[in-house]
């Protein structure tokens, strides 16, 4: 593995299998009643949120202190622009205090890309702006290939990932890694929600698209649900939510449309009602929940093969 | 003070000297070998041409003279060949009065290293809703006759028409930066939009919002007989519209459309931004190579007039952001004559007169300055620059006289290059 993990670009296939693997053992441990490792006892890992996420932010701080590490967590809300200070003076003071590893969420897309360039540490990039978020795409990855059968049975896959394409780092992190896992993916949206280019980057990358769920679910052997954020309703992305929901929403009646335990995903948190119905947030072959508690394993996982030196496999 | 340059070659044709005395040329053509003159340069091999005039530089001063000074934008001017550049409106305070442009205006006369002209606000404040004093700006000392506000649009096209009504009445022009500020939002918009903005995940700023702006104008100055520039055109849609209106006003005679390219739409490309690097990051963004070669067609056959830099200082704090919070812009003027040439000379599409068409005749005219872009004539004022055609060089930043660093010509290798420049017979740049 690369001495950071930006994108997923950064990773092959077979380390993601690694990573799952790891992950796997990881998993375990959640269950034990004492749930801590010894491997980055004496680390520190830093938090460093510029953007608000509860959810991710407390997913690496456990991931962290079930591994030993010493985990701060610092929230640097507001542009370091608007504070006069430089996003560089910020992470070098920051990171001056003996840090060994740096988690970074930043609103603004390539920001971790280009904190590595300054530092000399580890950086994991736990979300940037509209850019990416390999460790949610990795628990999305490592979530679907239990549910469908283990290592390989991701292989042919059809995975429809549905909703704000735009404005989704998730989306742009899933499509590369369910594709290097071999998963053929379908992104859906309405025209006004697809990525600039698209058409070119599909060819080239290898994934389609389409504008028409109703066509592509009956095909689909997963299905991945994005969060439409309410702002983009003032921004003209979509009439009204009504409308959305009609035509891109996971309705109870599009339940039916799919296939016998199809698994469903969500990165959260969930409009119930806009882009998923209660019914479908609920199913039995919805796997939700099992993402929150993969996410832990995952960033245990990632935490462990970029800090844990010598020992790391 | 006397000066001989020996061996020239004028635009690039035979060599030959030319001697000037008293701040101007007076006499050309083959002088005796021991002809005297208080200073003699030795101009073997090089091309001679009028001095360089830009019609778009941002010199920082008033506001932030930690980033460029009139004097320091002036002395790098000098060093990129230039005898004479407008410096944009956009400073703080905005230049929108007559005491603010003489001001800028007098700061140039003390650094002495070339002419600095000040380009006037269009609206107080750049705030695009009320007119600034444009009149009494141009019957000011500085004589103000381009008026733009720069770095934001005039986009309410009730503005920009009465804009364009008001000037005709001393000549002058409006240099209008377009971009539709709903297609392509302030600050935000960064990366050209298409395939890679939507991979970056960066605010993507469409050529069509530049080009609607562009198309509206040529309209509106159609409608009120007036003249409009376009400022750094960076699209080929752009280039169709000028196509059109410039055979449209030719027809029409009673009114104007201009249109400039800076060095960096010429040569880089919208795929340098894939590693984030906020150098890159500039006002209208780096396009694909479709719109490169658009733009460098255009420029060879006269659609497009001129070269302007668009020398945009920043101090290094204010680009060591995030990419989307970095500020726009980049430097220009030391390097442009050498992208000229290494994209348009070697390539055949001009030759070194064509150069100093798009580099200072035209400029000159379109900003209506007397002094400047004048021909290499008998007569005329001694505004002139020396180049090297076949000097190949790296460039490094940290060799640069403007104040800042944010070049994006760092490490990359350029050929032909200002050896030296004079203004007014005067040495402003060169050993
Ligand atoms: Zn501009």
């Amino acid at each position: 593995m690369t001495r950071h993990l930006l994108s997923i670009d950064d990773v092959s296939a077979e380390e993601i299998q690694q990573l799952f693997a790891t992950a796997a053992e990881m998993h375990d441990v959640q269950k034990r009643e004492v749930k801590k490792l010894p491997a980055l006892r004496g680390r520190t890992v830093i938090n460093l949120f510029f953007e608000d996420s509860t959810r991710t932010r407390s997913s690496f701080e456990i991931a962290g202190k079930w591994l030993s590490a010493d985990v701060i967590n610092l929230s640097a809300k507001g542009s370091s622009a608007s504070k006069g200070e430089s996003l560089r003076d910020t992470v070098l003071t920051v990171t001056a205090m003996g840090v060994d590893g740096l988690v970074m969420r930043h609103s603004a897309s390539g920001a971790a890309h280009q904190v590595a360039g300054w530092l000399d540490i580890p950086v994991v990039n736990a979300g940037d702006g509209t850019h990416e978020h390999p460790t949610q795409a990795l628990l999305d990855g490592y979530t679907l290939q239990r549910q469908l059968g283990g290592p390989g049975s991701l292989e042919g896959k059809r995975i429809a990932i549905v909703g704000d394409l735009t404005h989704s780092r998730v989306f742009r992190s899933n499509v590369k890694s369910l594709t290097k896992l071999g998963a053929s993916v379908v992104a859906v949206a309405p025209p006004t929600l697809m990525p600039a280019g698209v058409t070119d980057w599909a060819k080239a990358d290898g994934f389609a698209t389409s504008y028409h769920l109703d066509e592509v679910l009956p095909e689909a052997d997963a299905v991945m649900m994005l969060r439409v954020q309410r702002e983009r309703m003032s921004g003209g992305f979509f009439p009204t939510s009504r409308e959305y929901t009609v035509g891109y929403g996971l309705t109870r009646q599009r339940l039916g449309m799919l296939r016998e335990g199809a698994p469903i995903l969500h990165p959260g948190p969930m409009n119930r009602g806009l882009e998923i119905s209660p019914e479908a947030a609920d199913a039995a072959s919805s796997r939700i929940l099992d993402q929150v508690s993969a996410g832990v394993a995952i960033r245990m996982s990632v935490l462990y093969h970029l800090l844990a030196g010598e020992e790391s496999a | 003070m006397s000066l001989l340059i020996k061996g020239a070659s004028v635009l690039g044709a035979a060599p030959t000297d030319v001697y000037v005395e008293g701040g101007a040329i007076r006499e050309i053509g083959s002088l005796s070998a021991d002809a005297s003159a208080d200073e003699v340069v030795d101009a073997a091999g090089l091309v001679l041409l009028p001095g360089l005039v830009d019609l778009h530089t941002h010199l920082r001063q008033p506001g932030r003279e930690d980033a460029e000074t009139v004097a320091s934008g002036a002395a790098a001017a000098a060093a990129g060949g230039y005898t004479a550049v407008l410096a944009m409106a956009n400073t703080s305070p905005v230049t929108d009065t007559a005491e603010a442009a003489v001001s800028v205006w007098e700061l140039g006369r003390e650094a002495g290293l070339a002419d600095v002209f000040p380009v006037g606000a269009v609206t107080k404040g750049l705030a695009g809703e009320e007119l600034a004093e444009l009149s009494l700006m141009n019957r000011s000392r500085a004589g103000v006759k381009v008026f733009s506000d720069d770095g934001r649009c005039v986009s309410d096209p009730r503005v920009m028409r009465r804009a364009l009504e008001y000037v005709k009445a001393f000549g002058g022009v409006i240099s209008q930066h377009s971009q539709d500020p709903s297609l392509a939002p302030y600050g935000s918009a960064c990366c050209h939009e298409g395939e890679l903005s939507g991979r970056l995940g960066l605010p993507s700023w469409p050529g069509v919002a530049e080009e609607v702006i562009v198309a509206r104008d040529v309209m509106l100055a159609r409608h009120t007989g007036s003249r409009v520039h376009v400022a750094h055109a960076s699209t080929a849609g752009t280039v169709e519209v000028l196509r059109w209106a410039k055979a449209q006003a030719e027809k029409d005679g009673s009114w104007a459309v201009t249109a400039e390219v800076t060095p960096h739409h010429l040569l880089l490309t919208t795929d340098l931004l894939a590693g984030y690097d906020p150098t890159f990051k500039v006002n209208p963004p780096l396009r694909p190579a479709e719109d490169v070669e658009a733009l460098r067609a255009a420029l060879a056959d006269g659609t497009i007039d001129a070269v302007a830099t668009d020398h945009a200082p920043h101090a290094r704090q204010d680009k060591e952001h995030a990419f989307v919070d970095a500020a726009f812009g980049m430097l220009g003027l030391e390097e442009a004559l050498s992208v000229v040439s290494t994209v348009m000379v070697s390539s055949g599409l001009l030759d070194w007169s064509g150069v100093a068409r798009v580099m200072s005749t035209t400029p000159a005219r379109i900003a209506g300055l007397e002094g400047h872009g004048r021909p290499i004539a008998v007569g005329e004022p001694a505004n002139l620059t020396l180049a090297d055609p076949a000097a190949t060089y790296v460039v490094d930043r940290d060799r640069s006289l403007s104040l800042s660093r944010n070049n994006p010509w760092h490490d990359r290798k350029l050929t032909g290059r200002v050896v030296s420049t004079f203004l007014r017979g005067k040495k402003t740049y060169g050993e």
